[in-house]
């Protein structure tokens, strides 16, 4: 049976990875899951100094899901590149590093410092709409996304993954944008801007006001996208948004993902990104699939 | 000891107070629990995903049970609350470093709760070698913990209505009983902890106090719990720590609160 996926040259054992801000970068949940176990480990947003978030409350509950507005608190690329690469390389997985700045010239900053580490590929955040500069400003009109693509592709000396936010009104107007403009790899969706009102205290449940929703409620609206995305450009993408077992993960790979992130789901189970790399090799078995590729855009 | 996911079997419930519950799990986290640690319960209904973090009241190591005080605050506590003795709950833990009990040894100190922060007070008291005064606030005359705290030290008492002890808050009971300490643990509601810090610093008390604040993951990966730092923490390199992880229990100095 074989289980690995390549995207943009670097090859996967497995198409599982860790969606990014959910998992730091290894550590705590390697108490609970082994690392060699899984595709990639993305990390959490790294910027090119620290970032000290927002205030609190960042996340708040909401039915079937959460929102979170954690503002991309983060300790800086050169603790990151001191502490959480090495830690990372303790294990036989592969390293995506997300990426996040308010200018252009933060991200190229963080880009070209990572250019001679041992990292496998780049996802570039520009949708997470919890910061106010920089991040979705950059996700959500084609040509400004157009311009810090090829940016940052200009110095990469990695494979760049451009994840896109579902806040547009046309996603693939986005994904073919970032294919233009020379990205290797798409990844969707980051969270869906929602908010929650607290009726007792009379007050935003965020002290942000506005959050990023997560999981499985908003999973058929990311496999939508996947679907529609796969139908719009050629590189490959890896799919996320609500993935909570087995069967939502081959659901996004034959909705056409190369391979899956798992969120907010780690929350809910911290044992539950090493379930689904069995799952799936259980269903592998179970419908005779040889090799995991036949799955990726089955479902036509 | 290494954090675990268990499933746990309720020994006990029973409320002992309107809406304060009283469990008592069988769980093999009972082995490494310390006070001022906590675990999260994961509810049943799927609606409900995220950990419900809760404060140990008191542990039997023997016999692999751990006690949990806590308040009905939403849907996940309602549905702990609803828990048969024989049926079992998902519980993450233990979690947070605990207090530092340790360096009260010999001293007089104050163990003070307010509300559903007294609950941790219990194996605090319990396993602290100090001369313990303990200052609880309740909002009326439902005291509970009274007697399980009074086997461990000497117990005031303040209500928000006067019924029990003094009237006010627990400020008002070392007040009016003319108390002193060396050393102060507390638990409770923000305003509590911040005139406890304000008094301490007045008086140059060491003071460790435990916080809460809204989690996803309990176990330091989401980053939603911090409290902002007087110093740039050594994990996050910013002026925020993680609640979870880096505490629930501060050095009262080092927390801006």
């Amino acid at each position: 049976m074989n289980t690995s996926v390549n995207i943009a040259g670097v090859t996967f054992k497995n198409p599982v990875m860790t969606a990014s801000g959910t998992f730091g970068s290894g550590m705590e949940y390697s108490e609970f899951v082994d690392l060699n176990k899984l595709g990639a480990v993305v990390t959490k947003g790294v910027a090119n100094v620290p970032w000290p978030g927002n205030p609190t409350p960042r996340v708040a509950e909401v039915y079937g899901g959460m929102l979170n507005a954690i503002g991309l608190q983060n300790p800086g690329i050169d603790v990151f590149m001191e502490r959480d690469i090495p830690f990372l390389k303790q294990y036989d997985t592969k390293i995506i590093v997300n990426v996040c700045g308010k200018t252009v010239e933060d991200y190229v900053d963080v880009v070209e410092k990572l250019s001679d580490k041992p990292v496998d590929m780049l996802e570039i955040n520009v949708s997470c709409p919890n910061v106010k500069e920089g991040a979705i400003a950059f996700g959500q009109k084609a040509d400004a996304l157009f311009g810090i693509t090829s940016e940052i592709k200009k110095h990469a000396k990695q494979p760049i993954i451009m994840k896109l936010s579902p806040n547009v009104t046309d996603i693939t107007e986005m994904a073919k944008a970032a294919e233009a403009a020379g990205a290797d790899a798409l990844s969707l969706i980051n969270t869906l801007t929602g908010m929650k009102i607290d009726i007792h205290r009379r007050c935003f449940a965020l002290a942000n006001k506005t959050g990023g929703m997560s999981g499985p409620a908003i999973k058929p609206i990311a496999v939508r996208m996947v679907y529609q995305v796969r139908n719009a450009v050629q590189i490959p993408i890896i799919g996320m948004g609500g993935i909570s077992n087995a069967e939502d993960a081959i659901e996004f790979m034959l909705a056409g993902a190369t391979a899956v992130s798992v969120g907010a789901a780690n929350f809910f189970n911290p044992y539950v990104t090493e379930e689904i790399v069995k799952g799936i090799e259980d269903y592998m078995t179970r419908y005779g699939v040889e090799d995991i590729n036949e799955l990726i855009g089955a479902v036509k | 000891m290494k954090k675990m996911k268990v499933t746990a079997v309720v020994i006990s419930q029973k409320e002992i107070a309107p809406d304060i519950y009283d469990m008592w799990l069988k769980t093999k986290l009972a082995a490494g629990a310390v006070p001022g640690q906590f675990v999260c319960l994961y509810p049943k209904d799927k609606s409900t995903l995220l950990v419900r973090p809760i404060s140990i009241c008191e542990v039997k190591k023997d016999e692999e049970m751990l006690r949990l005080v806590y308040r009905i605050a939403g849907k996940g506590t309602r549905e702990f609350a609803g828990y048969k003795e024989g049926e079992t709950v998902e519980v993450l833990g233990t979690l947070g470093n605990g207090f530092p009990y340790e360096k009260a040894k010999g001293k007089k100190v104050f163990l003070m709760g307010g509300g559903i922060g007294i609950p941790p007070m219990l194996e605090l008291a319990k396993e602290m070698d100090a001369d313990k005064q303990i200052v609880v606030g309740y909002r009326n005359q439902d005291t509970f913990l009274k007697d399980d705290l009074e086997k461990y030290g000497k117990v005031y008492i303040a209500t928000e209505d006067g019924s029990v002890g003094s009237k006010g808050n627990v400020m008002d009971a070392i007040r009016e009983n003319a108390l002193e300490a060396d050393m102060i643990f507390a638990c409770g509601p923000m305003p509590m902890l911040r005139a406890i810090k304000k008094y301490a610093e007045e008086k140059g008390i060491p003071t460790y106090i435990s916080l809460e604040e809204h989690m996803a993951c309990g176990v330091g990966a989401c980053l939603g719990c911090v409290v902002k730092t007087r110093e740039v923490d050594h994990h996050s390199h910013v002026n925020n720590a993680r609640i979870c992880t880096e505490g629930p229990v501060f050095e009262a100095g080092e927390v801006e609160i």
